[in-house]
């Protein structure tokens, strides 16, 4: 392991190298998904560590945002979805239909491409999620609400006007707002689809130094499209091809030295 | 500079290749789509204009507190069938709010891809476009022949049948702008679909769903032909109990219009132009609505 993080020093930069001693917090186990008839995810066998930035790559189509999806069962929403396999989540198979699905979701936060704020005040989008699965005294609701604005890097920004609306707010803030959101339910996983493909550079970069600070807290999971953000921001990286799992490795040895030639180029950018 | 004209390429295509029939063409369209939009303008504001001056000149103070005088007789007012119009319009649509709104919102979350959404759409179109006489006819067997009269109830609820197809149409219209990514974002915090619903797609959609109800509420603040089956009209104020017929504007305005009377014509004027002010204001305050909301 050293060896690889001695050479992947000068490109991958400051990011953590892979912990090898990680727990498994995701098991994914022999996963199938079709959407009606058409089946767009091919026997996906991975495991999600514990504390870990994992990064989703692949071209446009290749089912990475479809893995994603299944995670909180968010696919259900549309009847004709379906994922058969297993997704363990603490030893726990969550495709199970005895499991609760929004209290899944709860454990399982999700950020979406598009920022989602709620047409309502930037404290009701935070207390949205706390409400839901708790009943707190007022004043230890604003102490979860401030905590999530400030672990989501938001608080300075927003703290004189958590009345107003949250849709007044710059695309890069209504993203961390949502970021805030999933955070202050206190999930084991967050799940990025794609985070900052609908965000301006700078905007990009306080959202991944965010991602880097929550690595500490939660289990995450992002989508993306930009090769050189999965590699600042990502301990392990999985390269996905037309719904199966290529390569999955820490993210130094993926890029400095993966095993896979379609790996490589589709990393050189040879084609994607 | 020589230099420039040395490096600019000449055009790969001659100029004035278009034909003169084309730029007259073009003008013709442009002519013809003007004139008929200043027909339909001079029409509407011809019709306005009269209403205007015979409106204002039927206006008298005693025509806001007197109440419909009796044939040949002078002076009176229209108190009784304004407050008769507004009791019969807040009925109506009191009754039509719930059912439209939530029967939209059944077509809207609930009926997706489902046959039976599919009819109920299809019916409720039929529904939007029939004849209002119908629906009068229909609620006179439903209601005024087994209460043995005319009544207001019978008129609210004729009202409520022409206003609930407009506000299921509109709320199922607004609830389907709202964008998916915002009910996935619910659903991702573990909102059930009901909470998705109630507390962000209603949310998103509110200003468009209430300036549905309120163009429903002008819409059937202006019907007649509901009524003369139904509530129909008289010269006195209503009764507690709703019964007996309860005097409005619209049907005031159709046969004090028709009368040989003078006094009963002039308020027949003053009827129009209040309910036509009344139906204004309110659209002007469905669009500012509408516009305050969605401008953010």
């Amino acid at each position: 392991m050293s060896s690889i993080a001695v050479s992947a020093s000068s490109a991958i930069g400051k990011t953590a190298a892979a912990n090898p001693d990680a727990l498994v917090r995701i098991a994914v186990r022999n996963l199938d998904f079709y959407y009606g008839d058409f089946r767009s995810l091919k026997d996906i066998s991975i495991d999600f560590f514990d504390r870990q930035v994992t990064a989703l790559i692949g071209p446009s189509g290749c089912g990475k945002s479809t893995l994603l999806r299944t995670f909180n069962r968010i696919y259900s929403l549309y009847p004709e979805q379906r994922a058969e396999g297993e997704i363990l989540l603490d030893g726990q198979n969550v495709l199970s239909p005895a499991i609760d699905v929004n209290e899944l979701r709860a454990r399982v936060g999700m950020v979406f491409q598009k920022p989602t704020p709620f047409p309502m005040s930037i404290y009701d989008n935070i207390a949205f999620g706390i409400r839901l699965y708790e009943k707190l005294p007022k004043s230890e609701l604003d102490g979860r609400i401030e905590e999530a604005l400030r672990k989501a890097a938001l608080w300075g920004e927003v703290k004189d006007k958590l009345r107003q609306s949250g849709m007044g707010l710059s695309g890069g803030q209504q993203q961390r707002l949502c970021i805030a959101r999933t955070i202050a339910q206190q999930p084991e996983v967050i799940l990025l689809d794609e985070p900052t493909s609908a965000l301006d550079p700078i905007s990009t970069g306080k959202i991944e130094e965010l991602i880097e600070q929550l690595r500490s807290e939660f289990t995450i999971v992002i989508v993306t499209h930009n090769m050189q953000q999965a590699a600042r921001i990502s301990q392990f990286t999985a390269f996905m091809y037309l719904g199966e799992l290529v390569e999955f490795g820490p993210t130094n040895k993926m890029f400095m030295n993966p095993t896979k030639k379609q790996t490589q180029d589709y990393i050189t950018g040879r084609f994607g | 500079m020589d230099a420039i004209n040395q490096t600019t390429a000449a055009p790969q295509a001659a100029w004035g290749r278009v034909r003169r029939s084309r730029y007259v063409a073009d003008m013709a369209l442009k002519v013809i789509c003007i004139l008929f939009t200043a027909l339909g303008a001079f029409v509407l504001g011809w019709i306005l204009l009269m209403l205007i001056y015979e409106g204002v000149s039927a206006l008298r103070p005693e025509v806001f507190t007197g109440t419909t005088p009796g044939p040949m007789t002078k002076g009176g007012g229209i108190a009784n069938a304004l407050v008769g119009s507004l009791i019969l319009t807040f009925l109506g649509i009191v009754v039509a709010t719930p059912i439209g709104v939530l029967a939209g919102t059944y077509l809207a979350e609930y009926g997706k891809g489902s046959k039976l959404a599919e009819l109920i759409r299809f019916v409720n179109d039929i529904l939007l476009a029939a004849p209002s006489i119908l629906i009068g006819l229909f609620v006179y067997t439903l209601m005024v022949q087994p209460m043995g009269g005319y009544s207001g109830w019978a008129g609210g609820v004729a009202l409520a049948i022409i206003a609930v197809p407009v506000i299921v149409r509109t709320t199922e219209d607004m609830l389907r702008i709202v964008p998916g990514s915002l009910r996935e974002a619910g659903a991702a915090l573990g909102a059930p679909l009901s909470k998705v619903i109630t507390m962000i797609t209603w949310r998103a959609a509110r200003a468009g769903m209430v300036t549905g109800i309120l163009l429903a509420t002008a819409r059937i603040a202006g019907e007649t032909a509901p009524l003369l089956f139904t509530a129909l009209n008289n010269n006195f104020w209503f009764r507690a109990d709703l019964m007996g017929g309860v005097a409005n504007l619209p049907v005031m305005i159709y046969q004090f219009a028709l009368s040989p009377y003078q006094n009963w014509r002039e308020l027949a004027w003053a009827g129009a132009l209040v309910i036509t002010l009344s139906i204004l204001a309110l659209s002007i305050v469905a669009r500012l609505i509408f516009k305050k909301d969605t401008s953010r």
